[in-house]
């Protein structure tokens, strides 16, 4: 208790501490968007033709969309030709093993936490790091593909199993899906890329660290796991970005496809740049996130803890298809002084006997505005389906906003849907209920938060949940007293 | 209107022969409101389903039925074996027993009061004691604001008087039976009651409904609840009318400073029945509890509507009601929780839940909240289900018969609401009607 | 002497609520501070705590020995000082043993001793729980979250019992409570009580008084002690009501 408590003062006396620029020697394209960038992308990465037609196919569909405009989000028109679409460090050609890497890039991941040399990296977890907009390295790739496993970055798995990619890539989220996946299909650039052989249980997390460097450049990446029948794997992302005055988007697609009595675990540390305290600067992050319970039997789960971005608009939703399917939803949603999040889940239920849990925490302090959305839909064949909703919003102090928008439909009368919402504050008088049994300010507050969060928190791996745990603390900071 | 009028609107035509009976007592104050009431009535008619309170619930049938008002004197002697059991004998000695709406002196049975608790027929009260009751009647529940009780008002007479001064303890609950049994033709009754609790006083009220025979009659009564500070009520409502009756009641309560209300509702019978219990909580650290449990087969129909006023801070409700419904019974809830701007602190908990045993049984589940403070918590939830078949497979796997095990799984999701009885006798009471509703995991008729 | 209040003034957002308040209670002693609404009986105890909306602009508190107006809240919880509040707060998410523990061995390492461990801590909870007639479940529930308001103050009582106050002081623990329940608070206070500690219980109403006898009655009004006197002060007004003592003040201004 103690010493969680002294992290959480060292942290809160602290600013964003990613906000670093590194000087890397990048290769750009333009800046702007047209059909000559995504052959240009296209033909950096050396794609297969069925690729590059995919790429177009979804821009044609772009240009006929419109930017969504029904979530609780407020931002200044986004300028799409003002974006340059592709950032690469300069490198030789291509790291092949981490001894060839920019020792820069790798000062830049040992600053942020995340070192890449093998020896020293977390035990137990494998890293993919993607710098703008390709993976720069990707550690414990030898020691997976003994067991079969592929783990390697998006555009390696272009080259090596192209196969692979065209059978699933946009089987779950479909280029013409919305308008950001649709951006996202057009221009992305890479992202981590996992296949779990038959009957294989990953032997150690699967990770995808993501940074944003250059400045002007958006980052779209594409993360695709396809859990094979009877394979378990655990996956999980960070993000951080350097603190500038202007917005940077964001736009990214993640697919996940479980087979038959497969189990994925996906989480997400989200901590991209929020901004500064007048709201200037920071990530806005439109992210489309999607797993498919293909097989009978499978399960996928989502846990993320969203701290950063100027703006979070994503819905990490389950399509629970195979008979017996789960879909869990597990989310910390933080918000503070002029952060904005309107996140929360789909629940889609198709098969028989398909269960889903959606647990939601939103937690706002300052002027922020904090939003869940979900839905939990239950199709006409979808017979004995359950679904349990939970979704919980703290207040810190009385000029931020918690806003619950839960969506409901049952087409199937054996349906059991179950919502709860809950809305309360953490108020002088709840420090000082704690203070009068003896318990200082720090502690009451270190522990409110943690227990409103502690059920979704518990989902998180160790060393994820400590790291979280810190987080909550450092973008509390200045928001009780 | 092209409607054959034959006869004159029966609660018109009864009004009439009321307000002839009443003699002197139609130059009273209170007559004016009764027939302020009645002209409300009149003029608005009965709620029709365009109307959000009534969406679900269609009355048109009781504003068509020619229900009569009672007007024989004296009763014939009811069985008093069927009595017994609806006379709570075992619970408490003071009760006050009505049949077909006209007080019963002689089925009534009142010892060991204190002299200073009042626990009588309205009608008596206002003929003898009016001073007593008049500052309190007819201020909670505004007939403007419900047709119902509009109607109740216009024919205000008979019901239950209950005034209890401060600082005492009641020990044995107050018990007030409703009877209503067959005469040959359809009536109807307006019982009143008013209960008025003074500053520190404790006391347990139980309202039982009965219906005898099988007649279509219509049962309209309307509560009014006054807690003043620190009260304690314990309230049990008991709605077991025959399965031809319609039941259309109101509760209306208001709560001072640091009082608390315990409402126990249990609504079984009846082809249509509707309650409305509204409570105000108009004073810091006021507190109320609202269980309910429905049980409806066949073609019932049966609405609950409840709304809770948050007025002032630091005030807590919590609210659970639940539903069994079988064959093509439809149940209707609609729990409104207001919490006004300064009723900061304000911790409301509200859930319902519904158990279906059939596919035509239908639940229309509308649990509201509406906030206008910022520092509250407040939770609401409500659920639509069936039997739980994991469930009654365990207990099958451990040797318990299929129909058993459906019973006990039905038994122990009403549970959850009849354990919440204080009064030990009563709860055994509850259960005991539960379960003899029970076949083979189905609701049946007795 | 264990409290020493002398001329105790105090404000809320600069209106003066207590206006001279003195009073002296003893180790061993139970006494009882009765008024009518808004005579300051709630606002003197949450200034005892430490309250900080509450500015205290003249006057002296010492606690044993020392001066209780210098301490933060927590460290006069710290020095026994327990307020049983009037509105106990909820904390969603924060499961009342654990609350329990953090605040226990806040207190005892402030007192120099070691933290208690998990299995100690359950062994004393069994033990506290029995007192206050409540079961094992509440410790698993959430501090104050969907309790009762009877719950809630027996929750406060639990604590009390954990805690082992030096002065306890009770902010109308009695209100909106039914007879069983009052009974078992006050059987778990009087329980609670020896030779070393000491009780204020504030109320309205003088029903607490059966069950936890005190032997001095101070009637508070308009921020001032305006009567004192033995447990039959008690009987006296609730049969009178406060408009005869109210009428007294009057008369006198």
């Amino acid at each position: 208790m103690s010493t969680e408590v002294d992290q959480l003062e060292q942290l809160a006396n602290q600013e964003y501490k990613y906000g670093f620029v590194s000087d890397i020697a990048a290769d750009s394209v333009p800046k702007g968007l047209n059909e000559d960038v995504i052959r240009l992308i296209s033909q950096k990465k050396n794609e297969p033709e069925f690729l590059l037609e995919w790429r177009l196919k979804a821009y044609r569909h772009w240009l006929t969309m419109k930017e969504p405009n029904w979530a609780n989000i407020k931002y200044p028109p986004i300028d799409y030709q003002n974006i340059v679409y592709y950032s690469a460090p300069k490198k030789k050609n291509g790291p092949n093993s981490l001894d060839e890497i920019d020792p820069a890039i790798l000062e830049m991941y040992n600053k942020l936490g995340i070192p890449l040399e093998e020896q020293q990296v977390l035990a137990g977890v494998a890293v993919d790091a993607v710098l703008d907009s390709v993976s720069v390295a990707t550690t414990f790739k030898e020691k997976l593909s003994e067991l079969g496993i592929i783990f390697m970055s998006f555009s390696e798995a272009v080259q090596h199993h192209p196969d692979l990619v065209r059978k699933y890539l946009g089987s779950v989220v479909p280029s013409t899906d919305n308008f950001f996946a649709a951006l996202n299909s057009a221009v992305f650039s890479d992202g981590s890329f996992a296949y779990i052989p038959k009957g294989v249980r990953c032997p150690m997390e699967l990770s995808t660290y993501f940074r944003i460097n250059a400045a002007n450049t958006g980052q779209f990446e594409r993360t695709l796991i396809i859990a094979d029948e009877g394979s378990y794997v655990s996956y999980l992302e960070g993000c951080t970005a350097p603190m500038r005055d202007e917005n940077q988007l964001h736009a990214a697609v993640v697919e996940l496809i479980a087979l038959d009595n497969a189990q994925i675990k996906y989480a997400t540390v989200q901590n991209w740049y929020p901004g500064d305290k007048n709201g200037k600067g920071g990530i806005y992050n439109f992210v489309t996130k999607r797993g498919l319970c293909a097989g009978i039997d499978s399960k996928i789960s989502w846990t993320q803890v969203e701290t950063g971005s100027a703006i979070t608009w994503k819905y990490p939703s389950c399509v629970l298809k195979g008979d017996n399917s789960v879909g869990e939803f597990h989310s910390v949603a933080m918000t503070n002084n002029h952060q904005q999040a309107d996140t929360g889940t789909k629940m889609i239920h198709i098969g028989k006997n398909t269960k889903s849990t959606i647990i939601s925490k939103g937690i706002s302090a300052g002027v922020s505005q904090n939003s869940y959305r979900g839905q939990v839909k239950v199709l006409k064949n979808a017979t004995n389906a359950r679904n349990f909703s939970q979704c919980d919003s703290l207040l810190i102090g009385d000029k931020c906003g918690a806003h619950t928008f839960p969506y409901i439909e049952v087409k199937n009368s054996t349906g059991k849907v179950e919502h709860e919402a809950t809305t309360s504050k953490i108020g002088d008088d709840q420090i000082f209920y704690c203070n009068q049994r003896g318990i200082s300010t720090e502690d009451a507050v270190s522990m409110i938060v943690n227990g409103f969060c502690k059920e979704v928190l518990a989902e998180l791996p160790m060393e994820f949940a400590v790291e979280a745990q810190k987080l909550l603390g450092v973008s509390l900071e200045g928001s009780v007293g | 209107m092209s409607v054959n009028i034959k006869e004159k609107i029966w609660y018109l035509a009864n009004f009439e022969v009321f307000e002839k009976k009443l003699n002197g007592g139609a130059r009273t104050p209170l007559h004016q409101l009764r027939k302020a009431a009645l002209q409300h009535v009149k003029k608005n008619g009965f709620p029709s389903i365009r109307e959000e309170e009534w969406r679900f619930t269609n009355v048109s049938s009781i504003e068509s039925t020619n229900f009569k008002p009672v007007d024989k004197k004296e009763q014939e002697e009811i069985d008093r074996n069927t009595l017994q059991e609806y006379l709570f004998e075992d619970l408490t000695p003071n009760r006050l027993v009505f049949v077909n709406g006209r007080f019963s002196s002689q089925l009534s049975s009142l010892s060991g009061l204190a002299k200073n608790i009042k626990f009588e027929n309205l009608a008596l009260e206002l003929k003898n004691n009016p001073d007593v009751l008049l500052p309190y009647l007819a201020k909670q529940a505004d007939y403007k604001k419900h047709a119902f009780i509009a109607l109740n008002t216009a024919f205000l007479s008979e019901g239950t008087f209950i005034y209890i001064p401060n600082n005492i303890i009641v020990d044995a609950p107050l018990y007030i039976l409703y009877i209503s049994r067959d005469v040959g033709e359809s009536f109807v009754t307006h019982p009143r009651n008013l209960y008025v609790v003074g500053s520190n006083t404790q006391v347990k009220i139980i309202e039982n409904y009965v219906g005898f025979g099988e007649e279509k009659y219509f049962t309209n009564p309307v509560s009014e609840i006054i807690l003043n500070e620190n009260a304690i009520v314990d309230h049990y409502k008991i709605q077991q009318e025959n399965k031809s009756a319609y039941h259309i009641a109101v509760t209306q309560v208001h709560q001072k400073k640091d009082s608390n209300y315990r409402s126990n509702s249990f609504s079984f019978g009846s082809v249509l029945a509707r309650n409305d219990l509204n409570t105000v909580l108009d004073g810091e650290g006021a507190e109320c509890t609202l269980n309910g449990l429905y049980m409806a087969n066949g073609k019932q129909h049966v609405d609950n509507h409840t709304l809770i006023d948050h007025a002032k801070p630091h005030c807590n409700s919590h609210e659970l009601y639940k539903g069994i419904l079988d064959d093509r019974a439809r149940a209707v809830f609609s729990g409104k929780i207001y919490v006004r701007p300064d009723a900061q602190k304000t911790d409301a908990i509200q859930s319902n839940q519904n158990m279906l045993l059939s596919d035509d049984a239908i639940v229309d589940t509308k649990p509201q909240l509406e906030i206008f403070a910022d520092d509250v918590r407040c939770t609401h939830g409500g659920t639509v289900g069936q039997l739980d078949d994991e469930g009654v497979f365990y207990l099958r796997s451990r040797g318990i018969s299929k129909q058993y095990a459906r019973n006990i799984m039905v038994q122990a999701f009403a549970g959850q609401v009849t354990h919440k009885i204080k009064l030990e006798g009563l709860r055994e009471k509850m259960e005991g009607l539960v379960f003899s509703r029970l076949r083979d995991g189905h609701l049946s008729d007795k | 002497m264990m409290l020493e209040i002398k001329n105790l003034h105090a404000s809320v957002e600069g209106t003066e609520i207590l206006k001279g308040i003195d009073l002296k209670v003893n180790a061993g002693e139970v006494h009882a501070i009765m008024g009518p609404n808004g005579s300051g009986k709630s606002t003197l105890a949450h200034v005892l705590a430490g309250r900080e909306e509450y500015k205290v602009t003249k006057g002296s508190v010492i606690y044993e020995g020392k001066d209780l107006l210098k301490m933060t809240p927590e460290d006069r919880a710290r020095e026994g000082v327990f307020l049983a509040f009037q509105y106990p707060v909820e904390i969603p998410g924060v499961n009342s043993a654990y609350f329990l523990r953090t605040a226990l061995n806040a207190v005892r390492q402030y007192n120099g001793l070691d933290d208690i461990s998990a299995f100690e801590f359950l062994k004393l909870a069994r033990e506290k729980m029995k007192l206050i007639d409540m079961d094992e479940s509440f410790l698993k529930r959430s501090v104050n979250e969907g309790f009762s308001g009877g719950e809630k103050k027996r929750n406060e009582i639990l604590q009390m019992a954990f805690l082992e106050p030096k002065l306890a002081i009770l902010d109308e623990t009695d209100s909106g409570l039914d007879i069983d329940a009052l009974k078992i608070v006050a059987h778990g206070v009087n329980r609670l009580r020896n030779k070393n500690n000491a009780v204020i219980a504030v109320t309205h109403y003088q029903r607490l008084l059966n069950y936890i006898v005190p032997d001095y009655v101070h009637v508070l009004y308009k921020g001032r002690i305006v009567k004192s006197g033995g447990k039959e002060l008690a009987l006296e007004l609730e049969e009178q009501g406060y408009d005869s003592i109210k009428n007294d003040v009057e008369k006198k201004s």
